[in-house]
């Protein structure tokens, strides 16, 4: 049996975060663009494939001054970059072209260059959830936690832990949003936004962007950062339903199990080889079902084993290392920021770093549990 | 201060039109599949379930149960003022489930009881009766 040709991530950036007023959007991915690829040792003219989300890659090509080979505009959401690395994998394999920038950009906080995400009365959405007043994440994406806790024996307490743990990881690092140290009672005693969640059960609302270089392993090895090599050992892409209220199961996401399944298989891992775990996090509740659906605890289970520590630093699954969406930064389509935590790991280079960290799996998701994507990375080629 | 907006509305479409003629009648119509019998929510041309061409439009109980919510802190545009309120989903007794607003009711969680179960009332929005589930207990 022939051997897949590795593909890399040679080079990773983000911007500044916070507010950047003095930015748009497609600022932000030509900042994030030019970082990373001086983090690759590359140029401009080094690059023949380019993706984007939201804005067409066409538009993001031209502005930045690259006349791609091939590009992708994908655009699903959070997860949307998880999906643009897996699809460039299967570009440079198949020989399409050599090397791609995932690229993105937005300005969350301070709508600058910001395209609006508006929901048409005649889509779905629009016929049958719009006319109920959840008209944004913290309201929608929320909705199936009460019965998750119904289900599942799952406490508010447990739901605030999420928050605590991650509180662990970010605590006095200067690029995030909120780096306090949490307590439950400080997380529970928050502003309530969407029974059952706080303010601080849900995410920050930032500006930022940040680029991934990807290219063949082969090619990475004579590249700059050849000292810290990420390889892409496996991918998955799957959808729920694009309305919350009709998704699969609400107390199981269909698109978690399907896109990690596919990861893992792809990149022949079981649970046990994971050393190092991203959960998309818009909101509390998404480590909870990311922990269950894809397989590292049992059903009811993720509440006690983050409440009891396994996730914080020197726990046994490290899990959201850099604070997440809820703490370090979240600009609205967050999985760019997930897969740059990861990278950090494996090169040794996170402001809380792992131990001895091999591989990472990112599970991202856009929309509310509508689309999901899952990387297995590692600093060794399988 | 920009005019206050409304709030959102539906606007059917023609696979959908017949669900609209039936909240403005005071019914919940369904898709059902003669093919393979699912009830089907959003209206489609076709049945997802098995691909047959065989939807028909059937009349359902109004009935189902609070699968789960949240409590909005959050005002959407048009519902200033409103805050808290109730964003729900219903289990209908059909099968499939649907986002609602529940009424006579308080948005009180301690009076928000998963699975307990719920009529459906109408009341007008836009151009449109739209769908709204109160508690089975409160009618008279």
């Amino acid at each position: 049996m022939s051997r897949k040709m590795g593909i890399a991530i040679a080079g990773a950036a983000e911007t500044e975060l916070g507010a950047l007023p003095h930015m748009s959007e497609m600022d932000l991915r030509l900042d994030a663009a030019h970082r990373a690829l001086a983090d690759a040792g590359l140029t401009l003219a080094d690059v023949d494939g380019i993706t984007s989300a939201v804005d067409s890659p066409i538009d993001v090509a031209h502005y930045l001054g690259v006349t791609p080979r091939w590009y992708d505009g994908t655009s699903v959401g959070g997860c949307s970059f998880l999906v643009h690395v897996r699809h460039a994998a299967a570009a440079i394999r198949a020989g399409l072209c050599s090397t791609v920038l995932v690229l993105h950009g937005q300005s969350g906080r301070s709508r600058v260059g910001w395209t609006p995400r508006a929901v048409q009365p005649f889509t779905m959405q629009g016929q049958f959830e719009a006319p109920y007043g959840g008209f944004a994440p913290p309201t929608m994406f929320t909705l199936p936690m009460l019965r998750f806790m119904h289900e599942t024996g799952t406490t508010h307490e447990q739901l605030a832990e999420v928050v605590v743990a991650q509180s662990h990881w970010v605590e006095g690092n200067p690029r995030a949003s909120r780096n306090k140290r949490l307590t439950v009672e400080q997380v529970m005693s928050a502003p309530m936004i969407a029974y059952p969640f706080t303010k601080l059960e849900c995410c920050v609302v930032t500006d930022g962007g940040g680029a991934l270089v990807i290219t063949s392993a082969e090619r990475a090895r004579d590249l700059r950062r050849s000292d810290a090599p990420v390889y892409l050992l496996g991918s998955g892409e799957a959808c729920d339903s694009p309305l919350i209220s009709m998704m699969d199961d609400m107390t199981r996401s269909k698109g978690f199990r399907l896109s990690s399944r596919d990861a893992f298989a792809e990149a022949g891992i079981t649970h046990a080889d994971v050393d190092h775990l991203m959960v998309y996090d818009a909101f509390a509740h998404l480590p909870l079902f990311g922990l269950e659906d894809l397989g590292f605890v049992g059903r009811g289970e993720a509440g006690a084993f983050i409440a009891e520590g396994h996730t914080r630093p020197g726990g046994k699954l490290p899990l959201n290392t850099s604070g997440g969406g809820l703490l370090y930064t979240h600009t609205g389509m967050y999985g760019m920021f997930a897969i740059l935590e990861a990278v950090r790991q494996l090169r040794g280079e996170a402001f809380r770093q792992v131990d001895g960290v091999r591989s990472s799996v990112v599970q991202g998701v856009g929309g509310m549990f509508t689309a999901t994507a899952t990387l297995v990375l590692s600093n060794q080629q399988g | 201060m920009s005019t206050p907006r409304p709030k959102a509305a539906p606007q059917p479409t023609p696979a959908s039109q017949p669900f609209w003629d039936g909240t403005r009648a005071g019914e919940l119509r369904l898709q059902q599949c003669d093919a393979c019998h699912e009830h089907v929510l959003y209206p489609r041309p076709r049945c997802p379930h098995c691909g047959a061409a065989a939807l028909r439009w059937v009349r359902a109980s109004g009935r189902g149960k609070l699968h789960t919510y949240v409590v909005s802190h959050l005002a959407a545009p048009g519902w200033e003022g409103e805050t808290p309120y109730v964003i729900a989903v219903v289990q209908l007794d059909e099968g499939p489930r649907m986002m609602s607003n529940l009424v006579g009711v308080p948005a009180d969680p301690a009076r928000l009881t998963l699975d307990m179960p719920l009529q459906v009332v109408f009341q007008p929005r836009g151009e449109q009766m739209l769908p709204l589930f109160q508690p089975v207990e409160v009618q008279s």
